[in-house]
């Protein structure tokens, strides 16, 4: 069986160019929404366990906003999408036409924005993936929540079902001319799904 | 206080446990679904905390950290309180956590309320070994910072929007 370890630098690289292009997806879908543009970059993917994700996201009782989905399909996993409160209130001003810091406070109109982005960056990333793996990824509609990194991060694994101690990690940037704000893709296949997942990427162990 | 007078402070990470003397405090940060468990001898002033992440360790074919799961780390925790020198007789137990974090229209993603069922988990255990749990503060939707004070037994709880709580 597959296991995230053994995964060697090419195939960390094919990882991260799949983001890329998952990336360049989004930009696309969220530009088509919005009427203008929003530019979304890949800077670092790779494979962490969580006890790693937590310290490269932030401190444990920082305040973060998480948006998650199970995928169903040939290579069932979960997705969670992860920003600072801070950059998801910036988020929400950069989706929203607003200037930056107009966001105060998380409100349900807020939280709605988090679920559309979150939604397009799956369904995004899940493109990319379909495309070079030709497996066929199902979204759920996502569930969220907002408060402590600790919290957020191990129920996030724990609650929709616990497969694995390990994430592939897609840092995301997302940009325009003024602001910059840095987020978090995960991906958490279950058991066999990784080894499905390389394999149909033709980057088999 | 200023912090150079605080007693020590030790960190008790996720899927994880510690012991110490008083007047040293435990902490662990970021309680989710997660479940926090303090023991406390009170005559011997001698505490322990665990972190576990999950109900238990039966259900998997391998177990690669003892203390990820409840039914094994809270009895190695007692052990281990033992050998310093605590009375079984005397300790308590106090658990924090458990929570339901993440809301969602699909079932599927809440439906195994594994926060619960880490609290009952923790409940059972604590029931077989014979240890009373004094106080508890579980469930709802929100995080939770367990700090565990050796010196009185006191364990603070710390959350984002809520008053500091001591139980």
């Amino acid at each position: 069986m597959a296991s995230w370890e053994s995964l060697n630098a090419l195939q960390l690289d094919a990882l991260k160019e799949i983001g890329n292009i998952g990336a360049g997806n989004a930009a696309t879908s969220l530009a088509n929404m919005l009427g203008r543009r929003v530019q979304m970059t890949v800077p670092r993917a790779g494979i962490l366990p969580l006890k790693e994700i937590v310290s490269l996201v932030g401190e444990e009782e920082e305040a973060v906003a998480c948006v998650e989905l199970i995928v169903s399909g040939q290579a069932p996993s979960k997705i969670f999408f992860l920003l600072a409160e801070e950059s998801a209130l910036l988020l929400i001003d950069l989706m929203m036409g607003r200037q930056a810091g107009s966001t105060r406070t998380l409100d349900e109109m807020g939280v709605s924005v988090l679920l559309e982005v979150g939604n397009i960056l799956a369904g995004s990333f899940l493109n990319a993936f379909a495309e070079f793996s030709r497996l066929t990824f199902i979204p759920s509609v996502p569930a969220f929540a907002c408060d402590m990194l600790g919290a957020v991060l191990t129920s996030a694994f724990l609650e929709s079902g616990y497969f694995s101690d390990r994430a592939l990690v897609i840092e995301t940037q997302f940009y325009d001319e003024t602001v910059k704000i840095s987020s978090h893709f995960f991906l958490v296949p279950e058991e066999q799904a990784l080894g499905t997942i390389l394999k149909s990427l033709g980057l088999e162990i | 206080m200023r912090p150079e007078e605080r007693p020590e402070e030790i960190k008790v990470g996720i899927a994880d446990w510690k012991t110490a003397l008083s007047p040293a405090r435990l902490i662990t940060l970021g309680l989710g679904s997660c479940v926090g468990i303090a023991l406390y001898d009170g005559v011997n002033k001698i505490g322990g905390l665990a972190h576990i992440m999950l109900p238990e360790s039966s259900q998997f074919r391998e177990v690669d950290n003892r203390a990820k799961f409840a039914d094994l780390a809270i009895p190695d925790l007692l052990k281990s309180m033992l050998r310093l020198g605590a009375r079984r007789a005397y300790i308590t137990a106090k658990l924090a956590g458990g929570a339901q974090m993440f809301s969602s229209a699909d079932k599927r993603l809440t439906i195994l309320n594994i926060g619960e069922r880490n609290t009952q988990a923790a409940q059972r255990v604590l029931a077989s070994l014979g240890i009373p749990i004094l106080a508890a503060e579980t469930g709802g939707n929100y995080g939770r910072t367990m700090i565990l004070d050796t010196s009185s037994g006191e364990v603070l709880i710390r959350t984002i929007g809520r008053p500091l709580k001591i139980i």
